[in-house]
Parts: C-alpha cells; sequence; structure tokens
C-alpha cells in the first residue's frame, strides 16, 4: 500500500496546519528515567524471557550492563496518567491530538508504526523527545469512517545526547460514518 | 530461547517457528499498562464498543511491537539486535483472539560496516486473517564472537 498522506493532488491544509509541517514541536525530557522495574513488567506483558532483561551477567558480556528492550522506546516518555497541579491530562504524541483538534476529528487510530533503534536505552537513562509533522493527506473514507491520515515523526535523545531512536506513525483522524 | 544464531545459519525463505498465543482481556490491559498506555479504548469495554466502534477493547501499537521483538529475538537469541521494524496494522486484535505470528526471511545481507543482517517478514494473524505486517531487520552476528550489540556510531547503520 503506498503512503497514505501521499496525496495525488495538492492538499489544502488550514494555515495553522501547514505552517507546521517540517517543524519540531513539543521538546520535552521524560517524568522519569529508565528503570528495571518496568522492564521487567514489559517483558512479563510479553512473555519475553531474553536473558538479557534477565541475568545480568548475560546482559554484562552482551551489552556491557542491563539494556530496556529496544520496542520500550515509547514507554519512557509516556506521562503520568495524573500528577500534582496537573489540571489537564498530559496527552502523548500531542501533535496528533493537535490534528485531531484542528480537522474536528473525534477519533484516531494508528495504522502504521516504523521504529529505527540506535543507542540502547538504560535503566537511568532520561530522555528527551521532539515530534515533527512530516504529512497530511486530503479527506479519505475508510471503513471506520472519514477524515485524514497523518504521518508524525518522534525523535528520542538520552541525556548523553546520543540519539536512541526514531519512531513514525501514520494515524487517521476520522468521524464516524452515520449509520 | 535458542542459542545465539549467526548471519551464515540464515537463507531467504526461511521460516521462523510458529508463536500461538490466547489473548484475554488481562493480555491487552497488561500490554497498555505495560506500555503506560491509559487511552481507554484499551481497557474500557464500554468505550471501545460505544465509542470507538470496535467490537471490544483491543492491543494497542507499542504492545504489538513489545510481542513482534519478543517473537524475533526468540529466534535469534539474545544478540540478535533490532535495527528497524515497520509494522501496518489491519485490523484490531481483541481478547478471545488466539494470535498466531509467522515469519520468513526475506533478505540476508551484509553491510559496508560488516554487521550482518536479516530482513524479514512478519505476520500476526488471527483465525487466519492477517491483523499486523511488520517488516523488520535485525542484525546478527556474522561470527561466534560478533556482536551487533558493540556496534556505535557509524558502525551501526539501522
Amino acid at each position: 500500500m503506498s503512503d497514505p498522506t501521499s496525496p495525488d493532488a495538492p492538499v489544502d491544509l488550514p494555515p495553522e496546519v501547514a505552517a507546521v509541517i517540517g517543524a519540531y514541536q513539543y521538546q520535552e525530557t521524560g517524568e522519569f528515567p529508565a528503570e528495571q522495574g518496568y522492564i521487567w513488567t514489559s517483558c512479563s506483558s510479553v512473555e519475553n524471557g531474553n536473558p538479557l532483561f534477565w541475568d545480568a551477567d548475560v546482559a554484562a558480556e552482551i551489552t556491557d550492563g542491563p539494556i530496556a528492550p529496544p520496542t520500550m522506546l515509547s514507554v519512557w516518555f509516556r506521562p503520568h496518567h495524573w500528577a500534582p497541579g496537573r489540571t489537564e491530562q498530559a496527552l502523548p504524541l500531542q501533535v496528533h491530538f493537535d490534528l485531531k483538534a484542528a480537522f474536528d476529528l473525534p477519533e484516531a487510530v494508528m495504522t502504521d508504526n516504523t521504529i529505527v533503534f540506535h543507542e540502547p536505552v538504560r535503566p537511568g537513562d532520561v530522555l528527551t523527545t521532539r515530534q515533527v509533522l512530516r504529512s497530511v493527506s486530503g479527506p479519505k473514507t475508510t471503513k471506520l469512517g472519514s477524515g485524514r491520515f497523518w504521518v508524525i515523526d518522534v525523535e528520542y535523545l538520552n541525556q548523553r545526547g546520543d540519539l536512541v531512536g526514531v519512531e513514525s506513525y501514520t494515524g487517521f483522524g476520522y468521524r464516524r460514518n452515520a449509520s | 530461547m535458542t542459542e545465539d544464531l549467526l548471519l551464515s545459519d540464515v537463507q531467504p525463505g526461511d521460516s521462523l517457528p510458529e508463536l500461538g498465543y490466547d489473548v484475554t482481556a488481562t493480555t491487552v490491559v497488561l500490554g497498555a499498562l505495560a506500555t503506560r498506555d491509559w487511552r481507554p479504548m484499551h481497557h474500557d469495554y464500554d468505550f471501545a464498543v460505544n465509542r470507538n466502534g470496535t467490537q471490544d477493547i483491543f492491543l494497542n501499537t507499542p504492545n504489538q511491537a513489545a510481542w513482534f521483538e519478543r517473537y524475533i529475538t526468540d529466534w535469534t537469541g539474545p544478540k540478535g539486535r533490532l535495527g528497524r521494524m515497520k509494522f501496518r496494522m489491519k485490523g484490531s486484535v481483541f481478547p478471545k483472539d488466539r494470535m498466531v505470528f509467522t515469519a520468513t526471511v526475506e533478505d540476508v545481507t551484509t553491510d559496508d560496516a560488516g554487521c550482518g543482517w536479516a530482513s524479514l517478514l512478519v505476520t500476526l494473524s488471527v483465525d487466519g486473517a492477517t491483523k499486523t505486517d511488520c517488516t523488520v531487520r535485525v542484525a546478527l552476528p556474522t561470527a561466534p564472537d560478533d556482536n551487533p550489540w558493540a556496534r556505535r556510531g557509524d558502525q551501526w547503520k539501522p
């Protein structure tokens, strides 16, 4: 399937959306460091018995100490559901929610996800991330409803400035079709 | 968990051992919380059905990534190092589904930094219907004393 955000014709976008395509937004630092307990919770959730994550001797030999499963990349950046003093629920991937609001699309799903892994994340690392909107499609209709596709990249760096990964999401924001 | 797989053990067309798993509501909720995904469609049946229009709560994207990682590294052993994963959800995975993971090796290469790579097409299906396709590039040792995890900087080209 071709990239659903690749338009057949130039896409007419609201100026506030067109203005942020290609721009880095929402550079933020994670609310907590990567930690071993969450690594085990994640491995447990999928019954991942890789000794890298359970056997300190194996981790010392192969990865020079403990690391997190690479696919946990986004975990270290997802905000707490609640925190003292917060008046609104913090949302991960804020650009996605900005687009839902900009196009008045109440529902959304992710259809594609690409993750490129660089330096491993280690317990104690605190990640910084930034989001960039790459593209937005024209209006599309699927079995879920009518709306638009968009592609958002998220870059992750550790506290030493090393790139640890890049995630690229394709989302589909939509309004359910009247039945 | 297998012993470490070497690049020379792998050829295009090889199949990975199948993995089957019966999904429950606990699988979905545990996976969502393990990935710190608090969105209600992954734990709230009423929200999933009446707001999202899906048949039940369903596995979230980051947890599917964790399932794919587990499936691949069960095959490679701990020296297998993921470089890149791209997956496309074609349908959702719900409680009472039996997930089946299968994969085929599509390509085996060595890059100009000397890193060995296997490219895989991994499929997550339920009742024979593909729910997610995942293309994966995973680094494998080229010799018993090679370790892809030791690569940094321009020696690592995922």
